[in-house]
């Protein structure tokens, strides 16, 4: 909707489609952030509205274990972001893609890319 | 270890299961290796002491055999820990809990042959004797007698279900939790320390993994048919152990038993370059038991913390 609406989000997202943000496995966020993603953003349909009913339930406990592995390592784990955003929100899917994009680069590029470790 | 002979022989007097699953002395010193027991005559063989370490329900799941898929009744022997395996495994259906008879048997926790060597300077233990608290082993040369409490395995030390939650035997009375120790002092230590030197630490305790993947092997909650480190379409991680990859495999890992880790210490003690694994795993578990009040392996009719939900918990971490 952000792009039928003529709204503006920064160009350096590359997004994916997944068909319900529980597909979402930690193994992806990690993948991504080693092939030098400087973050990763993902979006969810708001706890209720899950068409399979239980689905972004299940990303929200995930995502939390992820989070605190992440910030009990002493890594950024604010390169990893959850955000409730449906298909049809289009305006608050730029607003919270510009935001991220600001976060991301204030924190300043992902130092591991390419390089060892993560 | 009569009682326990005779609890299994009553078992295959009453035809109540097909096989026996437990542990016999091991051919070296301070070990034991497991025994299946298909047959009554082999029932005296079979030990219970402080080296028995193997968590066995791992053989219900993942070994070649696949013991479970038979709809045989087996009899397995457990520790605390292993018991809450067993329940995981009827939580998560891969075991019908009407198939297995957990015979549970009190434990006092079980030893660390690493811990051991270390004591003697690496040196080879030929003689192994346990008598109450004190470990007397001997060598070529050498002759020592250690408290059994430093040598007991780092799970075990931290504790807190030293016996069977769910049983259909028990040989003596079962104790119930054991409130007493600070089960998440480690990971309470480890909080303390800045983030440097938290990233330190770890980067250096995994920097000596070899990628055995001996951890992932003895794991009872580690049993998905193709392990996510074995594919290669997609490959997720490369095959060498660089750090890169190995501090992935271990992250990824403490997600995958996320909630499902009942902490028998399997893994740090099968790891040959004595990696302290439980220590993220403790984190999380402290996580989840914080957050969503859930203990792995405790109940039969819970699911599992990452199984389940609930909607209006709190979701501080998401913003917007």
């Amino acid at each position: 909707m952000a792009g039928t609406g003529r709204l503006e989000y920064p160009t350096s997202i590359m997004a994916l489609r997944v068909l319900c943000s529980s597909r979402i496995d930690p193994v992806f966020l990690l993948k991504a952030y080693l092939k030098g993603a400087d973050g990763v953003l993902i979006g969810g349909c708001h706890p209720g509205d899950c068409h399979y009913e239980t689905g972004n339930y299940y990303t929200r406990r995930r995502f939390m274990i992820l989070k605190t592995i992440f910030d009990s390592l002493g890594l950024k784990s604010e390169r990893f972001r959850l955000s409730w955003i449906s298909a049809s929100e289009g305006v608050k899917f730029a607003k919270v893609a510009n935001e991220f994009t600001e976060t991301i680069n204030n924190i300043g590029p992902n130092d591991t890319k390419n390089n060892m470790f993560l | 270890m009569k009682e326990l002979q005779g609890k299994i022989k009553q078992l295959f007097d009453d035809k109540k299961v097909d096989l026996v699953i437990g542990w016999e002395k091991g051919s070296l010193p301070m070990s034991s290796s497991p025994l299946f027991i298909n047959n009554p005559e082999d029932i005296n063989k079979l030990i219970f002491d402080e080296t028995c370490q193997n968590n066995l329900a791992v053989y219900l799941t993942k070994d070649k055999r696949r013991l479970s898929k038979d709809n045989k009744k087996i009899g397995i022997v457990v520790k605390g820990c292993d018991a809450r395996s067993l329940v995981l495994y009827c939580v998560e259906q891969q075991v019908k809990r009407e198939n297995i008879v957990i015979v549970g048997v009190p434990c006092n926790g079980v030893i660390d042959k690493k811990k051991v060597l270390e004591k003697t300077d690496n040196r080879e233990v030929l003689e192994y004797r346990c008598d109450g608290n004190k470990v007397f082993v001997k060598g070529r040369d050498f002759e020592l007698s250690i408290n059994k409490i430093e040598v007991l395995s780092d799970s075990c030390l931290s504790c807190t279900y030293p016996d069977a939650p769910e049983f259909d035997e028990f040989i003596g009375t079962p104790r119930s939790e054991d409130k007493t120790k600070d089960e998440f002092k480690n990971v309470n230590d480890f909080e303390k320390l800045s983030l440097d030197k938290r990233w330190a630490t770890i980067n250096k305790e995994y920097s000596k993994c070899v990628r055995c993947y001996a951890c992932r092997n003895v794991c009872p909650s580690c049993y998905c048919n193709t392990c996510f480190v074995d594919q290669n379409d997609p490959q997720w991680i490369g095959k060498s152990p660089e750090i890169t990859d190995t501090i992935i495999f271990h992250l990824i890992r403490n997600l995958h038993v996320a909630g499902r880790c009942v902490e028998c210490g399997a893994c740090a003690r099968a790891c040959p370059e004595g990696i302290d694994l439980l220590l993220l795993n403790k984190k999380i578990t402290k996580e989840i038991r914080e957050r969503f009040d859930y203990t792995a392996g405790i109940d039969i009719n819970e699911k599992p913390a990452m199984a389940a939900y609930c909607e209006n918990e709190k979701q501080d971490f998401i913003m917007g």
